[in-house]
């Protein structure tokens, strides 16, 4: 992924997050592999940019952290979305419609 | 809800570091072995699994700082983390941090003593509602702001400008409330007084316009809130209680406010008074004599809208008026506005003069003191390359290492600048509860206010930042690769740099500050030595208020022959005289209109000269030790039944007579008519005060010009003590009634006329030693400075054999080169600004050898002082030991 994308990306960033815990609680790497899976593979997002995010959400109230095991038996940091997160998901969704639409709109015109 | 959540998180973030950072650790520990592990199942080997795992997630702790940089309150977080860590590189240093916040703390805390005392004085002085409208009136071409009641009425009733116009006095008086009378000052005020200044008692009522219907007819007093607190202990029910003042009965209606000190700000009298009973307290009625100018100060605030200018002209058509009106009283009237607050305008703006120098002088100090402080700070990042170079290696930013450098310039400037307010508040504090008369209730108010916290604060960030921002340039230069490559033996730059200049700056401001002390104090202990026309030593004062005790007309005189002859059968006394305002120590003067004996028309523009008018005893002259020049002095046949007899001094008779031996057997004439002969001449003398010119004055005896104010002088060289007590015994036989105060002439001497001088010569002198401070570190700074960059090259001189001479040259001749330039300007400069002190302190004067001489002294053993130890180290260079360290 260049550097331009992350910059292009910041405002979605958040978005994928949360549309990732949509799916249920999940650790770092999950939301990870679940962004890489949700856009076939057109984003991976790498650790320096998704751990500020989730940090930053959590500080947000969007997401809640808690200390879990993993598949295998191994300690680690999962984020599950709250109420609020919920509704940002909403606003941000239904922002993103109208954004896309108008860009599109303006593309074929 | 999301607002809680928020504050929640800061505060963690903020108080639980060490667990957010466990946290967020473990996370990122936890991710790489997720990785790893998702690595393996992919087919990989451990090996092979953790390096693709360490590349994906590019290094922990960049991960990490970004997302500290992420998280709520990070700039707190990071100004703390700053400065915690500033605190710890300072704590390593401990000798440059103290001798850092030790400067600073002395130039902040000479800037918030001054700025304090300027605050009180002229920027908040009163504390009253609207002060900035409120103006006094003047007479333009006289000595004191003084007008007659008729006067003050005239402007009254017939003034367009102002709102109304109030007027007052300052007097002392007897009050009694049961056997004995005490001294105390009070305000002899005009009814419309309170009103004008539009300010509410705290108990009672006052009095007002509609109190007075003529003479004695407004027999009320409005305590001072500290004098009820004081006399009357804060009683209430003191209302409508009836008190004796000078024997004569006054009602208390009410109580001042606390804060309301009347409106002189040196003076804080005990109680307030109708002038119209002016007669009960003075023994004199002269509320209709137009030509006697008795009240202090009108006052008043401007209508809205009324420029002080215009108020002016409206004064000065007034005046036109009264010239017209009554052509034998008034010569030229004219009027000006002043500030009320500092009794007059010469003193108010000598006074703001002296202070707004003072400021200058202290803001120059303190940015003295931020050049030596950003001189030591270049030197420190110079001894720090290598560690900046290090860091910047490491990938640190150059703004967060400029951001560290600036933390710790603020934290010694916010140490310096509490270190120098908290001086500064003690030492205010002690200004004002200090009385330097201990006979008059004057006091310099000058507590701190929030003006004050407020001006140390920002003097304290403003200079942080000037002497914090002398090392960027350094910083942004670095370049990690050659530092670390090549060491920190960077060359010393040979050309003119900005560090030179600040350190010649602060030098001049030195030799200016040394110049202007020892000009004062020379001048002090110049006027200390000098002729008075009379001699002050082994003198007694001794003022007794004859007025308090009731004595009046006949029994008046009779007392006062009596105390002389009391006083002359004292053991040890050798004379006494009797004067009724003593020269040089007393706030009020007597003075007259003189007009030659052929003078028929005796209007003021007439007048050939203006005299002081003094009233004295026969023996006055042998006891003050006045050298009488010619003729003779008065006896006690010199009464209302002679010829009036003056003797005057030589000014005098050379102004009314052209030559002194003209002088002896004329004839002058006075404002009344009389016809006075002179008998004697005497010596000039000061009267008024040490820096006076001299001027005229005339004595005549006080059995033919009678005054109640009775000043002993009691020639002997018996112990001071001792003399006093003998003295208080010889009163209390005459009349134990009789409020007296004693004191040695030379002391009262210090605490009126040299009073000025005094403050002038400690504060210069205080300052001047600050700035010597300063400079010895600032030009310590530089040579150890110099010296220790140049330990290789000096060291290589001695090995070729250089001889101590030319190393201490090499070594030091810069930082002695600057020394003699900078002393050099300062020297100019101070001989200038001495014109300045002439004001103030006695026959100052920089043209004098000793000045010359004491300045350059002064600013070789600073150099000396200052230079000694980077001295030593260069002389004590091992070129071996040194070669082989390098």
């Amino acid at each position: 992924m260049k550097p331009e994308q992350t910059t292009l990306l910041q405002g979605t960033l958040d978005m994928l997050i949360l549309k990732s815990l949509l799916a249920g609680e999940m650790h770092g790497l999950g939301v990870s592999r679940r962004i890489q899976q949700l856009t076939q593979g057109t984003f991976s997002v790498k650790p320096g940019s998704l751990f500020p995010a989730l940090h930053r959400m959590e500080e947000e109230g969007w997401i809640s952290a808690f200390w879990g095991d993993s598949e295998n038996n191994r300690r680690a940091k999962y984020y599950r979305l709250t109420k609020a997160g919920r509704k940002q998901l909403e606003a941000e969704t239904e922002k993103w419609g109208r954004i896309s639409w108008a860009i599109a709109q303006a593309l074929e015109a | 809800m999301p607002l809680l959540t928020k504050a929640r998180s800061f505060l963690r973030n903020l108080f639980s570091t060490r667990r957010v950072e466990k946290d967020l650790d473990q996370e990122i520990h936890s991710h790489l072995e997720l990785l790893i592990e998702e690595n393996i199942r992919a087919g990989m080997s451990p090996g092979e699994a953790a390096r693709a795992a360490q590349i994906e997630l590019g290094g922990a702790e960049q991960v990490k700082e970004q997302v500290r940089e992420a998280r709520l309150g990070n700039w707190l977080y990071s100004v703390l983390s700053d400065a915690r860590y500033s605190l710890r590189v300072l704590r390593k240093s401990p000798g440059f941090t103290i001798v850092a916040v030790l400067t600073l703390a002395l130039a902040i805390g000479a800037n918030s003593v001054v700025f304090g005392v300027l605050n009180a004085m002229i920027l908040r002085p009163l504390n009253l509602p609207r002060e900035q409208s409120l103006y006094g009136i003047e007479r333009v071409g006289q000595d004191d702001p003084v007008q007659s009641y008729p006067d003050y009425l005239d402007l009254r009733d017939r003034n367009q400008s102002f709102e109304s116009l109030a007027a007052y006095r300052i007097t002392e008086a007897g009050l009694a409330t049961g056997e004995s009378a005490s001294r105390i000052f009070l305000l002899e005020v005009s009814g419309n007084y309170f009103d004008t200044l539009g300010i509410q008692p705290y108990l009672g009522r006052f009095f007002h316009a509609s109190d007075e219907r003529g003479p004695n007819s407004a027999p009320y007093i409005v305590l001072s809130y500290a004098f009820w607190h004081t006399r009357f202990q804060g009683d209430c029910s003191v209302v409508d209680r009836t008190v004796q003042i000078n024997k004569h009965p006054f009602t208390v209606i009410g109580v001042a406010p606390s804060e309301f000190h009347g409106t002189l700000l040196f003076a804080s009298p005990d109680l307030f008074l109708p002038m119209v009973n002016e007669e009960q307290i003075e023994g004199r009625n002269v509320l209709a004599a137009r030509n006697i100018p008795w009240i202090y100060l009108a006052l008043g605030h401007l209508k809205a809208g009324v420029t002080p200018a215009q108020a002016i002209s409206d004064l000065n058509s007034i005046g036109s008026y009264l010239e017209k009106t009554y052509p034998k009283e008034y010569n030229q009237v004219r009027f000006s506005l002043s500030r009320p607050s500092l009794y007059d305008e010469s003193l108010g703006s000598r006074v703001e003069a002296f202070l707004t120098g003072l400021m200058l002088l202290a803001g120059l100090i303190l940015l003295a003191a931020s050049a030596n402080l950003g001189g030591l700070f270049a030197a420190r990042a110079a001894d720090r390359s290598r560690e900046v170079a290090l860091r910047l290696a490491l990938g640190a930013k150059r703004g967060r290492i400029l951001r560290t450098l600036f933390t710790e310039a603020l934290l010694i400037s916010l140490a310096g600048g509490a270190l120098g307010l908290w001086g500064s508040v003690v030492l205010l504090h002690g200004l004002s509860a200090w009385q330097p008369l201990p006979r008059y209730p004057i006091s310099v108010p000058v507590n701190p206010d929030a003006n004050v916290y407020a001006v140390a604060l920002v003097l304290a960030l403003v200079s942080g930042l000037l002497f914090g921002v002398v090392p960027v340039r350094q910083v942004l230069r670095t370049d990690p690769y050659q530092i670390i490559k090549a060491g920190s033996t960077g060359t010393l730059g040979r050309r003119v740099t900005l560090r030179d200049l600040l350190l010649v700056v602060q030098i001049a401001i030195c030799a200016v500050l040394v110049t202007s002390s020892i000009v004062a104090i020379r001048g002090l202990v110049r006027s200390l030595n000098s002729n008075f026309g009379f001699e002050p030593r082994n003198a007694m004062i001794v003022s007794a208020d004859l007025g308090m005790a009731g004595y009046n007309g006949d029994k008046l005189l009779e007392m006062q022959k009596r105390m002389v002859e009391a006083m002359q059968t004292t053991p040890g006394v050798e004379s006494v005289g009797l004067i009724d305002w003593a020269p040089l120590i007393s706030g009020a003067y007597a003075d007259s209109d003189v007009f030659t004996g052929e003078t028929a028309d005796l209007r003021p523009s007439n007048a050939a000269a203006v005299s002081f008018l003094f009233r004295i005893s026969p023996e006055y002259f042998h006891a003050a030790h006045t050298a009488v020049l010619s003729g003779r002095t008065f006896t006690w046949h010199d009464d209302k039944a002679a010829t009036r007899v003056a003797v005057v001094n030589r000014e005098f008779a050379s102004k009314i007579f052209r030559s002194p031996a003209k002088a002896i057997g004329g004839f002058f004439k006075i404002q009344d008519g009389s016809r006075i002969q002179v008998v004697g001449i005497v010596e000039d003398g000061k009267y008024k005060g040490i820096t006076e010119d001299p001027r005229p004055a005339m004595f005549v005896p006080i059995l033919q010009s009678p005054s109640r104010e009775t000043i002993l002088v009691v020639r002997s060289s018996l112990d001071p003590l001792q003399l006093t007590a003998a003295i208080r015994n010889t009163l209390r036989d005459l009349d134990r009634g009789l409020p007296s105060y004693i004191e040695t002439w030379s002391k009262e001497l210090d605490n009126f006329a040299f009073f000025p001088s005094h403050v002038a010569t400690i504060s210069l002198g205080v300052l001047g030693v600050m700035g010597a401070m300063l400079a010895v570190t600032g030009i310590f700074g530089m040579a150890a400075y110099s010296v220790s960059k140049r330990l290789k090259e000096l060291g290589i001189r001695v090995a070729i054999g250089a001889r101590p001479k030319e190393v201490l040259q090499a070594a030091l001749g810069r930082a002695v080169k600057l020394l003699a330039f900078g002393s050099a300007a300062g020297l100019l400069l101070g001989i200038l600004a001495s014109r300045v002190l002439a004001f103030i302190v006695y026959s100052a004067t920089p043209r004098d050898p000793l000045v010359l001489g004491g300045v350059v002294l002064a600013m070789a053993l600073v150099g000396l002082l200052a230079t000694w130890i980077p001295a030593q180290r260069a002389l004590s260079i091992d070129p071996a030991i040194l070669l082989r360290e390098e």
